[in-house]
């Protein structure tokens, strides 16, 4: 039986990735996810399976740390808060343009700005239509519960090498903060040396004389060799969006409204559908799973069957941008949130469902 | 006459007194004819190559002229963010301990945008090499004013002169960082005379075995000319850089066995 | 069976670690928890407040405005929490320092004078732990021989030696715990 623990999802997530066969985390503390790196430290990983762990000077030095590392084909991940995760962009966009694989954290607070340190979700604009400058995309992660915060670290990894692409792991402090119950897997190697030359040829691991030598950049002078590479890019998020989408759904067989919401809010909606159904009302919710690629087929189907859509979200409405373009306006699709660090309510939901959806 | 030879004799190999080192590519080098780049880049080559050590040397160049240092070093190189050389750097030894790594840094990465990250590393003690290449000027970007310009020099962000009273005085990070101690071993030299370039290859081969030894880190400052961005020969540049450069940049070794030289 | 518990008073009043030693034990029981706090900095000196559900099922939402049961600890979790029993629900407290007490007349409403007891017995580490007998006594969702596993995995090995210590003070919870009629 794997082993039972009860965790922050902060926590998690931190142990999740040393038993992943994490080589690296890089680091700068920012509330609500300072336990990431705390639990790292106390756990002394570099004692038993060699992983390293460092606190950076800024948020800045320690996304190069990881590109650093995952241009040697390691596992290597940083994690922060929104305010952190903005001075990571450029290292971020570096990372997508080089094409190196690594996972990032992000437990998501209140913006803009400094903000408040409670939990929200208005870094989604962020997290999968770009961030830092130029034509890329994230593989978004959002889990909704502390066994997802650990299921994702390895996941994430995994993806990450599939693709050779960040995964970003879009948390908030609901799932950061909160403690359940965790399933955590058995612990898996780090590469070693064979691996890594087998796995990631492309690697920095030291030019040897049969081979020519690795050059990890992101830089090309020439633009017809940058359209090509964009283009490249471009055709590995198409496979993305073919094989990757992810998502649940919860009571739609027979709903005649959805809600559509991710993380936390997914968590409380859940409950909304079962207040809402205990009033008769017959609704469902879809929760994606991964934010990019964004599961439009399933939406769209669900387009089909059901009178109206509301998506909730800790933001002023970043999500229901993506839901009206995957249903084409074909239903009617309405936003409720509450931002700036305020949790909804079940309660809420189902009153803005009453009043935005159904009566409106 | 039988003591002249012909272009055929001289390209056999008993006559070759000289040959570049296989660790540098045939690309030709991007840089301004009369720079010092390609000679720093063929020192820390040459280094390595004497080491035995391309399978075992990782270099890492940022934003600058050296951006494209990858074309010319045959070896495994990463290209870094502008002034992020020396976090890369950070992860790369700490992953891969037994490897040599080295950062390849101009004056306005190193010393500005990239003053934290260099910094850090430094007072964390990292071992790794960082070249610092030091012309007191944005090279790559055209000629603008950098951390180490000189006082009066101009630039082209400071056409009538770098005034330290508006613009700050020049930086001498290479003093600053010597303080730290994580940094075992700090020198400036130069590349514009057969002698200098000697003692450079000798600085940086120094460095690299003190790497090999888990010292500390190792930091060689190069001043060199940047006779495009200071409009001016190669001849007058390098004339200029020791009257001008040399007396605010000296020459010599700051820091050797982890104590500061008075 | 869902039982929504908020348990809130001053940080140092051990009301994250009751939170968790509760949910911990409610894992050893084999049912679903969650165990999520408030955070930040009203945490530092000021009040803290967690919300605990234990579940035979897989629990919706963490985040909850209404609550099954109240443990709570200081006047301001009073003032905060008392109308967010819900109808039916039971509101435990510990009346020490209380000057306003609660009015509602559709909960069922206890005391418990564990910061008094705890004090008299110079146990006030284990002063929480006298508060969760009381609220067991009143609902024992979890088995004793859980809670003494809830508590092994809760508290560090080298606190180890106090489980008895934390296991007396639930007894003497029990039997401290008290009605109270509200005219």
């Amino acid at each position: 039986m794997k082993e039972l623990r009860l965790m922050k999802g902060n926590e998690a997530v931190a142990e999740a990735a040393i038993r992943a066969g994490c080589d690296g985390y890089f680091g700068y503390p920012i509330t609500p996810q300072s336990e990431i790196m705390e639990y790292l430290m106390a756990q002394q990983p570099e004692k038993t399976t060699g992983m390293v762990v460092l606190q950076a000077e800024s948020e800045v030095a320690a996304i190069n740390m990881v590109y650093g590392g995952a241009s040697c084909g390691k596992r290597v991940m940083t994690s922060s808060s929104s305010p952190g995760i903005s001075l990571k962009q450029e290292g971020i966009s570096y990372i997508a343009g080089a094409e190196l694989p690594c996972v990032i954290v992000n437990v998501v607070r209140g913006g803009p700005g400094l903000g408040t340190i409670q939990p929200s979700q208005s870094d989604y604009f962020q997290s999968v239509k770009g961030g830092g400058h130029g034509d890329y995309r994230l593989i978004v992660l959002a889990p909704a519960s502390v066994q997802e915060m650990a299921d994702f670290a390895g996941l994430g990894f995994d993806l990450a090498f599939k693709y050779r692409n960040p995964v970003l792991i879009l948390s908030d402090g609901v799932i950061g903060q909160m403690m359940e119950k965790v399933e955590l897997d058995e612990f898996k190697p780090r590469f070693t040396k064979e691996e890594i030359a087998k796995n990631t040829p492309w690697a920095t691991f030291g030019k040897t004389d049969d081979r020519e030598r690795n050059i990890i950049t992101s830089l090309d002078l020439d633009s017809a060799k940058q359209e090509k590479h964009v283009t490249h890019l471009s055709e590995k998020y198409k496979l993305m969006e073919e094989n990757e989408v992810r998502f649940e759904e919860f009571q739609t067989e027979d709903a005649e409204y959805l809600i559509v919401a991710y993380g936390s809010s997914a968590r409380i909606s859940q409950k909304a559908v079962d207040i809402a159904r205990a009033k008769g009302i017959k609704v469902g919710l879809l929760r994606p799973i991964t934010l990019f690629p964004f599961p439009k087929k399933p939406l769209a189907e669900l387009a089909k069957q059901v009178k109206g859509i509301l998506s909730v979200e800790m933001s002023l409405g970043q999500m229901v941008e993506d839901v009206k373009l995957a249903v084409e306006c074909k239903v009617k699709v309405e936003h409720f949130g509450r931002y700036g660090g305020i949790i909804p309510t079940p309660d809420e939901v189902v009153a803005a469902l009453e009043q935005k959806i159904i009566g409106g | 006459m039988s003591d002249i030879i012909t272009k055929e004799q001289i390209r056999q190999p008993e006559n070759l007194v000289y040959s570049k080192t296989k660790l540098l590519t045939d690309k030709a080098l991007s840089y301004c004819p009369g720079c010092g780049h390609g000679t720093a880049h063929r020192i820390v080559m040459e280094v390595i190559e004497e080491l035995s050590a391309q399978s075992e040397t990782i270099g890492i160049a940022p934003v600058g002229c050296s951006v494209l240092a990858y074309e010319f070093m045959n070896i495994d190189m990463q290209q870094a963010a502008h002034g992020r050389a020396p976090a890369l750097a950070t992860a790369v030894k700490r992953l891969m301990p037994e490897k040599y790594v080295f950062t390849y840094q101009g004056d306005g990465d190193l010393a500005a945008i990239g003053t934290a990250e260099t910094i850090h590393a430094c007072n964390r003690g990292e071992n790794i090499t960082i070249i610092f290449i030091n012309n007191g000027i944005y090279g790559m970007t055209g000629g603008q004013m950098a951390p180490t310009t000189l006082p009066n020099m101009k630039a082209s962000t400071c056409p009538y002169g770098r005034d330290v009273a508006t613009m700050g005085n020049p930086l001498k990070i290479t003093e600053l960082i010597a303080q730290l101690p994580g940094v075992h071993y700090v020198t400036r030299q130069a590349v514009h005379t057969p002698g200098n370039v000697r003692k450079t290859k000798k600085a940086v081969r120094k460095a690299f075995d003190l790497q090999k030894e888990n010292k500390g880190l190792t930091f060689v400052e190069i001043v060199s000319n940047c006779n495009s961005g200071w409009k001016m020969t190669p001849v007058q540049s390098n004339k200029w850089m020791e009257e001008n450069m040399f007396p605010f940049y000296p020459l010599g070794d700051i820091k050797v066995d982890g104590q500061l030289i008075k | 069976m869902t039982e929504e518990i908020i348990i809130a008073g001053f940080g140092g009043q051990g009301v994250l670690s009751m939170g968790k030693i509760l949910a911990y034990s409610g894992i050893m029981q084999n049912q679903e928890v969650s165990w999520m706090p408030s955070y930040g900095p009203e945490m530092r000196g000021g009040t803290a407040n967690v919300a605990v559900v234990i579940s035979d099922e897989r629990i919706s939402s963490p985040v909850i405005n209404s609550y099954d049961t109240a443990i709570i600890l200081n006047q301001q979790s009073l003032d905060k929490f008392e109308s967010t029993v819900k109808p039916g629900g039971l509101l435990i407290y510990d009346p020490n320092g209380i000057t306003h007490h609660p009015t509602r007349k559709d909960i069922n409403i206890y005391t418990i004078e564990a910061s008094e007891e705890a004090g008299k017995l110079g146990l006030m580490k284990t002063f929480n732990m006298i508060v969760l007998g009381g609220f067991l006594k009143l609902k024992p969702l979890i088995q004793p021989e859980f809670i003494h596993k809830g508590l092994e995995k809760s508290l560090p090995a080298r606190h180890h030696k106090l489980i008895p210590e934390n296991e007396k003070a639930i007894e003497i919870g029990k039997g401290l715990i008290k009605a109270v009629q509200v005219l």
